[in-house]
């Protein structure tokens, strides 16, 4: 039987105190309206200083400039490279000097050339048409930041809960996978997986609230549950959100979630109350029950987990959407379940726990954590390449708003996901190395949580991302809780299963 | 001095193994060991070196994968940067994703290719290469391990009978 250790308690505690305050903390300090929004906004303006007048002016010119371009017909192939240099000043200038003409039109059309013709038209007009129309548009523009900064402690406690229950997710999936592929190697790891799993539970129901407060417009992270988009008479009406709003509707959308995560969390529950039974039992009809179990509950799981992710995560960005995009997000959890197995197995088999495990349990586990990160790759940059190639208008704004305004999140979360891992886990005899497949899931956890966060900020929160102490503080709020209700469960049951038909070659499993 | 070998022959590889290890034990050198299949283990059990294959095949995808680099950057960049469809062609980072296909094949391809050609090579495996089988059985359903004859010739015989060889002979060779 497992002991938690007073230590590990005592840290737990400590990252959910610190991670309440700082989440507190980024709710105190959020705008509570938009005058606070005008300040913040002045202030930024002064710390550009004059520099930023003196650049905001002459942007407008290079700004005219490029209109110039883009209405005379000259041959486009010449004058290409020009007009996308002065595409880039221009989207630099609005990101820092929140100019009044073209701010909330740019960000949303300024993506292809034909759209930034328009744009470019339509802001020439504005500087005719004088201080009134430009004084509206300011004033949309503060509104548009005061939702955005509204939103950034709701989206940073959002992203990290719902990181930490696909943790546990992943590794219930892989748990089901092991279970019906019927493996020789991993059944002296059932335990640690059950203790995993069992911040589903606690998990889930912290995200079903959150989503719930979403439906009930006490955070306003999914854009399409604003009922003025759905009223053809408001000058708000959506016809995209509109036309979507047989499925996208608050109670279809709650009753969806309520649905898998009752059903996920059923399977967590039976599984393991059948596992230790099969501990005392004197036949295998526990064993086989679980089997069962385990192939309808992966079935069940791949319907769910695709419609969860366009539910949660996708909907985010109702006006886009991809097919694999399910596919994606499954990879990326799934990958820091396993990784998550590994670094509790490791932490376990070093506090001398698991008398079984040995090195080439380790190199199994690292081999998948390297295989189903090559896997992410692949889905990412499938459905990033098919978008890039094609451009069509309708689906790329949404990796140009991340390239644009999430540089380096976007791409250093491929260097953290697939060119570190696949560099460092290649090598055989690296795998059975501790320090190495501590080091290389750290990397691997972090670049997947900078993976969800690619997907939720840009849409929540847009420009106005930064890792603060909202975010700080969310994820260590839940990686104590997670901690804490891990090692919680994995005292509760002996480590090792008794009666596994696969036990015994578990034991002795070298590769 | 004769070229004097010992073929001590096995029907199944449990015994091998147990064989393998006295020889070992005993401080004669193993030549060969002739197996119809994959004896899992055989290697370490002799004492054999590790494989470098792997790091061979690693290093001809970095070949791989300069190769396809280089060849796309000189005709799609360098060479005659034409507008095709739009796509950018003014460095080779802002058209990348388009090349990773190829990257990917040709790195694969490299990798590939060159490990089997490197394992032939090493081998000594070509299409009309002699085959050099002592006995015709160890293809099918016998082991056969050579040991080269140093001192008491009688003795070694013994010793290897003993080790569970269902055949002993003493082979001179060439």
């Amino acid at each position: 039987m497992y002991t938690f250790s007073s230590k590990l308690k005592t840290l737990s505690i400590i990252l959910m105190v610190l991670g309440i305050l700082g989440v507190g903390y980024s709710f105190l300090t959020a705008p509570k309206n938009t005058a606070e929004v005008e300040e913040i906004l002045k202030k930024e303006a002064e710390e550009h200083g004059g520099h930023h007048q003196a650049a905001g002016h002459e942007t407008h010119d290079t700004h005219a400039a490029a209109t110039e371009v883009h209405e005379t017909p000259v041959a486009t192939a010449e004058v290409k490279p020009e007009a996308s240099m002065a595409d880039s000043v221009h989207v630099d200038t609005i990101s820092i000097s929140k100019d009044t003409a073209h701010a909330v039109a740019a960000t949303e059309e300024h993506h292809s050339d034909k759209d930034h013709a328009a744009v470019a038209a339509h802001g020439h007009d504005k500087a005719e048409g004088g201080h009134d129309v430009a004084h509206a548009e300011h004033a949309k523009h503060v509104e548009h930041v005061f939702h955005q900064l509204k939103n950034k402690p709701w989206a940073a406690v959002f992203v990290a809960a719902l990181f930490f229950m696909l943790i546990s997710l992943g590794a219930l999936a892989f748990y089901a996978i092991q279970q019906v592929a019927q493996a020789g190697w991993s059944p002296v790891l059932f335990r640690v997986m059950q203790g995993i799993t069992a911040y589903l539970p606690w998990g889930s129901i912290i995200v079903f609230i959150l989503l719930a407060l979403g439906a009930f417009h006490v955070h306003h992270l999914y854009v399409w549950m604003d009922a003025d988009l759905l009223d053809p008479a408001n000058p708000k009406y959506d016809k995209l959100i509109a036309n979507k709003s047989g499925y996208l509707n608050e109670y279809f959308w709650l009753i969806r979630a309520a649905v898998f995560i009752i059903g996920w969390n059923l399977y967590r529950y039976f599984s393991r109350k059948n596992c230790l039974a099969q501990d005392e039992a004197s036949d295998n009809a526990f064993y086989k029950k679980n089997f069962k179990m385990s192939a309808a509950f992966l079935v069940f799981f791949i319907v769910t987990e695709s419609i969860m992710s366009w539910d949660w995560i996708m909907s985010v960005d109702p006006h886009w959407f991809s097919t694999l995009f399910g596919w994606y997000v499954f990879a990326s959890f799934f990958v820091s379940g396993i990784t998550v197995i590994a670094m509790v197995t490791l932490y376990l088999k070093s506090r001398g726990y698991l008398e079984y495990v040995n090195t080439s349990h380790i190199h199994d586990l690292a081999k998948f954590m390297f295989g189903i990160s090559v896997f992410w790759t692949y889905l990412w940059f499938s459905q990033f390449m098919l978008i890039w190639y094609a451009n069509i208008p309708e689906e790329v704004t949404y990796f140009i708003t991340r390239i644009e305004q999430y540089n380096l999140p976007f791409f250093g979360m491929v260097a953290m996901n697939f060119l570190f891992p696949v560099l460092i886990l290649i090598n055989t005899d690296f795998k059975r190395l501790t320090w190495i497949v501590v080091m290389a899931g750290i990397v691997i956890l972090a670049g997947h949580y900078i993976d969800f966060y690619n997907m939720i900020m840009p849409a929540t929160v847009g420009d106005r991302w930064f890792i603060g102490a909202g975010e700080i503080g969310a994820v260590f709020f839940f990686l104590g809780l997670f901690i804490f209700v891990v090692f919680t469960a994995l005292t509760k049951s002996p480590l090792l299963a008794k009666r596994n038909p696969f036990i015994e070659e578990s034991k002795h499993f070298h590769y | 001095m004769s070229n004097k070998v010992i073929y001590a022959i096995y029907n199944d590889d449990d015994v091998l193994m147990d064989a393998v290890k006295k020889t070992r034990a005993a401080h004669h050198h193993i030549e060969e060991v002739f197996t119809p299949f994959p004896v899992h283990g055989l290697d370490k059990a002799m004492g054999i070196a590790p494989t470098r294959l792997a790091i061979c095949a690693f290093l001809y995808g970095l070949v791989g994968l300069s190769v396809a680099t280089t060849m796309m950057n000189y005709i799609m960049i360098s060479d005659w940067p034409q507008d095709i469809g739009g796509k950018p062609s003014f460095s080779y980072i802002e058209n990348m994703p388009a090349f990773v296909p190829v990257m990917f094949e040709m790195t694969v391809f490299f990798a590939a290719h060159l490990m089997v050609i490197t394992f032939y090579m090493r081998s000594k495996l070509w299409p009309f290469k002699k085959a050099e089988n002592p006995d015709v059985r160890t293809t099918d359903d016998h082991f056969l391990m050579e040991v080269a004859v140093h001192g008491d010739e009688n003795e070694l015989v013994t010793f290897f009978q003993n080790t569970g060889a269902v055949e002993v002979k003493v082979i001179e060779k060439h």
